[in-house]
């Protein structure tokens, strides 16, 4: 197995698309290094992109935040400014795996590691993040939401790599949540993970709303019926019953050792609105 | 937290002074299994089956062996055939036929992760890609995963040589069942017509590991004259050399094991998997062979308790006298025989004082890996099912639970369904202190429930040895031979010190190899604070003797002219007060010119051990939304007999029941529909994180083992019996309906909330 650490994007990108064998792009490694020690991948490259300077800074940009794909979960929690505007993007972050391995856990990896149930996936998604992608051919950008496609497949062409993530500028009385089910309290893998963004106007009534699902189906979800229901509405208990049930309908689980497609199913619409209630109590304040 | 649990009796015993390996632990020094290094040493690896059943046809190693850096590999034709026969191996019997089997698969692969062959080579990357070199031709069989599938008529069969024992006449054909046995008191029938109420309940548990932390690992040297040294994380290190000896063909006295600190073993670190294999490996290569298990091999192929069906009924009169009590249980042994059905059956209804009782077991074989001890084998599984029952009864008659438990509970003389009339024990003391505890008259919130439940272990004796040496300057060192896993050290030296009447500080344990001390049994069935506590004490005594026999030749005095008082040697009766008195460290100094080293052996088979009764108190909260249980509030209150280190007693009783909480509400084995187990890793296979816990209360009952100089009664294991019982019960308060089966995890809670489901 070769190591190779460029400085830049098109220097890994280019190597990525040279290597004939497996190419892995290494972040944090919370999975790779995981995966490779349990012989479930051998790359014949692993390219770390922590060396280069994008992928590991968080910069405001056009009144919202750009986000390296490498920066560490533990960074964006110490992040004040990115806290305050998306906290449930930075707690989604912060509740994969443990102190150790938050700080090297990345968003990039958490996405790019191809999971339904990673924790970060749904809240990016609620946030409307867009993924910028350096590839032998350049730069492109696309929806977090458009990334993945199935377990372990991935929108992105042979030597492409996500950079960085773009969070758009928030308005006033705009926040977000992220709640995953899980049967510990901690160090496990959501059943249910949902992530809700939402906008508020002066009077409180919701003018945008966004849920992103996860480990509810092949890939995680935006659930555009769930958002839509919300919108217009002052969050009520109608409101949140119409997007839990969007939410549910919108399930496509599988029975496995972390759950059943029944209580998947029930748990998303919970989580849809208690998610919902964290995220308005937020934006009224915001 | 109490500074002793009782006033001072002793100056030493029953406080808690620091215990003697701690600050190697805290700091990193302390050496596990995979700590040890030998120079030029090689990378054991094992090759498991990727089925639950097979026949292997053939194995070819040839490629391996070519690959550069391989040294030696190993199949089933390294070993003897050993004689199927039932030895006795300390408590337990062992038929090596299966011990062997165990630890390579000869015929058969038995289970997902059964071994097949190994290889020692010169690094692990080469050891994995010799593994992939070695081509098993296998001959996939039909599996049986479940117990009660196990059971049916036409279930494939794991041994073929298996003839159910226990049953007259014996049957013609081989099955999965191994053995049925039955213990009976009194006339159930008599029992259940005296009864004003009769519940009948059939639950099921899932098989749990027992989850120590530290992975088996071992490192094995095999000199060119057939000498051999072997170190290994153990619980029984005389023990595992008899077992490694005689898979080997060797002479015990060949074969020096050392046991290093353990990092948990609660039952499963009494059988060998590693270590033959390095032996045999090191034996081929005359070079070290450092053997580590991943996580998943622990979970794969390293023995859980059974999983169980169990059918309980049980009669009772209005007033709350139990007249009758039946159980069948039916527990899975894994792919060989020796399930804990048998203390399983002799514990079932151990807690009362019950006139008519019959237990009747099945030890059955399925294509698991085979179980091994954990913590009170057997025991958790039937007390769940009877406490669970025990509650059902209370709420049906409208009685405290406590106090229907009281109405019915064993006492000294009781007769036990399995036996034994009880010494003195402390069942109804720790009712009554459950009783009044803060916990029980404490509030309950919003989607609340308590439950309480009772438990008991027997407790064993055994073979154990202690040496005391008496150093030059007064200070003493004590080695044992129970590996030391909750606090051993600390509670020898303190008894050491009592009696020696010198500082805890100047008492040094350690815990000696094979070669170096007498045979000791394996740390298991709660015994080393009982049984190494008693050899201890036995060798202080020898020493004090041995001391003052020195005083009194110094004194040119008879021997019983001299007394041992308040931690002096005193010339006594017409001699008193005619020579200066002298303390132990006087007589150290002048050991050599007195006769030489002042050496005490405590050389024992420990009798006189008593059982432990427990009682726990749980209180879980349920999302109603989601049908997770949170455990809010737990007490442990247990029989010590006395709390030697009360520190290290509360310990074992809070581990014992966060253990049972594991068992209780996420624990399980999950296995595919090829009997491949899904869940092989710690994220998957959920024992609690300690946020997944309250802070768990403890309440020390004394009631005093008489049989011990310092009233020990093991209680290691009680303390993981009563939980299962004790949550289900408060689950059933708090989600309104009462469940059957374990664990309580959230799919299952919410589906039987939603359900309704309710007796």
């Amino acid at each position: 197995m070769r190591y190779e650490s460029p400085d830049t994007l098109e220097a890994a990108a280019k190597m990525l698309a040279a290597e004939s064998g497996d190419a892995r792009v290494l972040a944090g490694g919370t999975d790779l290094l995981v995966q490779i020690r349990s012989e479930i991948l051998s790359p014949a490259l692993v390219v770390d992109i922590k060396k280069i300077a994008e992928t590991r800074t968080v910069s405001e940009e056009k009144g919202g935040f750009r986000i390296g794909a490498a920066v560490a979960g533990a960074e964006l929690k110490e992040h004040a400014k990115l806290k305050k505007a998306w906290p449930g993007l930075v707690e989604a972050a912060n509740l994969i795996g443990s102190t150790q391995v938050q700080g090297r856990c990345s968003l990039g990896g958490n996405l790019c590691n191809g999971s339904p149930a990673a924790d970060s996936v749904p809240a990016l998604i609620a946030a409307g993040a867009v993924a910028s992608i350096v590839g032998p051919n350049g730069r492109r950008e696309l929806k977090v939401e458009d990334v993945m496609l199935a377990p372990r497949k991935l929108a992105l062409t042979k030597g492409e790599i996500i950079a960085s993530f773009f969070l758009p500028a928030r308005p006033a009385h705009a926040s977000d949540a992220y709640l995953r089910f899980i049967p510990r309290t901690e160090m496990d893998i959501a059943v249910v993970g949902c992530a809700v963004s939402l906008v508020l106007d002066a009077s409180g009534t919701c003018t945008a709303a966004r849920v992103g699902l996860g480990a509810v189906a092949a890939r995680p979800l935006l659930v555009e019926d769930a958002g839509k229901a919300l919108v217009g509405t002052k969050v009520d208990e109608a409101a949140l019953e119409k997007a839990a049930a969007a939410a549910r309908a919108a399930c496509k689980p599988i029975d496995d050792k972390r759950g059943t497609i029944e209580f998947r199913t029930d748990v998303a619409g919970v989580l849809t609105k208690r998610t919902a209630l964290i995220a308005l109590e937020r934006a009224r304040k915001a | 937290m109490q500074e002793r649990v009782k006033g001072p009796q002793f100056d030493i015993v029953g406080t808690r002074p620091v215990r003697p390996d701690g600050a190697d632990k805290v700091t990193g020094r302390a050496k596990y299994g995979a700590d040890h290094r030998v120079a030029g040493q090689l990378v054991g690896k094992v090759l498991r089956s990727p089925y639950a059943h097979a026949r292997i046809r053939s194995i070819d190693v040839s490629a391996a062996a070519k690959l550069p850096g391989v040294k030696a590999i190993i199949t089933s034709a390294d070993f003897q055939e050993q004689p199927s026969e039932f030895v006795p191996a300390g408590e337990m019997l062992v038929n090596y036929r299966d011990v062997l089997r165990n630890v390579m698969a000869r015929e058969k692969v038995l289970f997902e992760g059964h071994p097949v062959a190994a290889v020692a080579a010169t690094s692990e990357s080469i050891a994995r890609a010799a593994l992939k070199l070695i081509k098993v031709d296998y001959e996939v069989l039909p599996h049986v995963i479940d117990v009660v599938e196990a059971m049916k008529p036409d279930a494939p069969v794991v041994d073929e040589t298996i003839i159910t024992a226990g049953v007259t006449p014996p049957p013609t054909k081989p099955s999965n069942v191994a053995k049925r046995v039955e213990f009976v008191l009194g006339d159930i029938e008599k029992g259940f017509k005296e009864a004003d109420l009769v519940i009948e309940r059939e639950f099921n548990t899932q098989p749990v590991h027992q989850g120590y932390i530290e992975p088996h690992a071992c490192i094995a040297t095999v000199s060119e004259d057939g000498t051999a040294e072997l170190w290994t994380t153990t619980q029984g290190h005389w023990v595992a050399r008899a077992h490694c000896a005689r898979l080997l063909g060797w002479d015990i006295t060949k074969l020096r094991v050392t046991s290093s600190e353990i990092g948990g073993g609660f039952g499963g670190k009494t059988v060998v998997y590693l270590e033959p294999v390095a032996l045999a490996l090191s034996a081929k290569t005359h070079r070290p062979v450092k053997m580590v298990m991943s996580r998943e091999e622990v979970f794969k192929a390293s023995g859980p308790t059974s999983g169980a069906n169990v059918w309980v009924k049980m009669g009772v009169k209005k007033d709350g006298t139990i007249t009758a009590g039946e159980a069948v249980l039916k527990y899975q042994a894994g792919c060989f025989q020796g399930s804990p059905v048998q203390p399983g059956c002799m514990c079932a209804f151990a807690p009362y004082d019950l006139a008519n009782v019959k237990v009747v077991g099945f030890d059955v074989l399925s294509n698991r890996p085979k179980v091994a001890a954990y913590r009170a084998p057997g025991g958790p599984i039937s007390e769940y099912a009877v406490e669970s029952v025990v509650d059902e009864i209370a709420e049906k008659l409208g009685m405290c639970p406590i106090e229907l438990r009281l109405k019915n509970a064993a006492k000294e003389g009781t007769k036990a369904a399995y036996g034994p009339k009880f010494g003195p024990i402390g069942m109804v003391e720790c009712l009554e202190a459950a009783k009044s505890s803060p916990h029980w008259n404490g509030p309950l919130g919003k989607n609340q429930g308590r439950g309480i439940a009772a438990g008991f272990w027997f407790n064993i004796g055994g073979e154990t040895t202690v040496n005391l040496q008496l150093n030059e300057d007064g200070t003493v060192t004590l080695m044992a031979g129970t590996p030391d896993i909750g606090g051993l050290r600390a509670s020898l030296a303190m008894m050491a010190a009592e009696e020696l009447k010198i500082p805890y500080e100047k008492v040094r344990p350690i815990i000696g190899d094979t070669a170096t001390l007498g045979y000791n049994f394996v740390t298991g069935g709660s015994r080393s604070t009982f049984s190494s506590g008693l050899a201890t004490v036995e060798a202080a005594r020898s020493i004090i003797k041995q001391a003052c026999g020195r005083a009194a030749k110094l004194w040119e005095i008879p021997e019983d002219a001299v007394t041992w008082e308040d931690g002096e040697i005193r010339p006594a009766g017409d001699n008193a007060g005619k020579f200066k008195a002298m303390k132990l460290a006087d007589i150290a100094k002048v050991a050599g010119k007195t006769g030489g080293a002042l050496v005490g052996v405590g050389a024992i088979s420990a009798q006189g051990a008593a059982p432990s009764f427990g009682v726990h108190i749980a209180d879980t909260e349920v999302d109603p939304d989601t049908g997770k249980l949170t455990v809010t509030r737990y007490t442990v209150i247990q029989d010590a007999g006395i709390a030697i280190h009360p520190s290290y007693v509360e310990g074992q009783f809070q581990g014992g029941a966060a253990q049972g909480i594991g068992w209780a509400l996420n624990e399980e084995y999950i296995y595919d529909d090829k009997g491949r187990l899904q869940n092989a890793g710690f994220l998957d296979y959920r024992i609690p994180v300690a946020s997944d816990l309250p802070m768990i209360e403890t309440i020390i009952v004394e009631v005093p083992n008489p049989r011990h100089p310092y009233g020990v009664r093991g209680i290691g294991e009680t303390a993981i019996v009563p939980p299962m019982a004790a949550v289900n019960a408060s689950a059933r308060r708090a989600t309104g309906v009462r469940m059957f089966e374990l664990p309580l995890s959230p799919p299952k809670v919410l589906k039987a909330m939603k359900g309704g489901k309710s007796a």
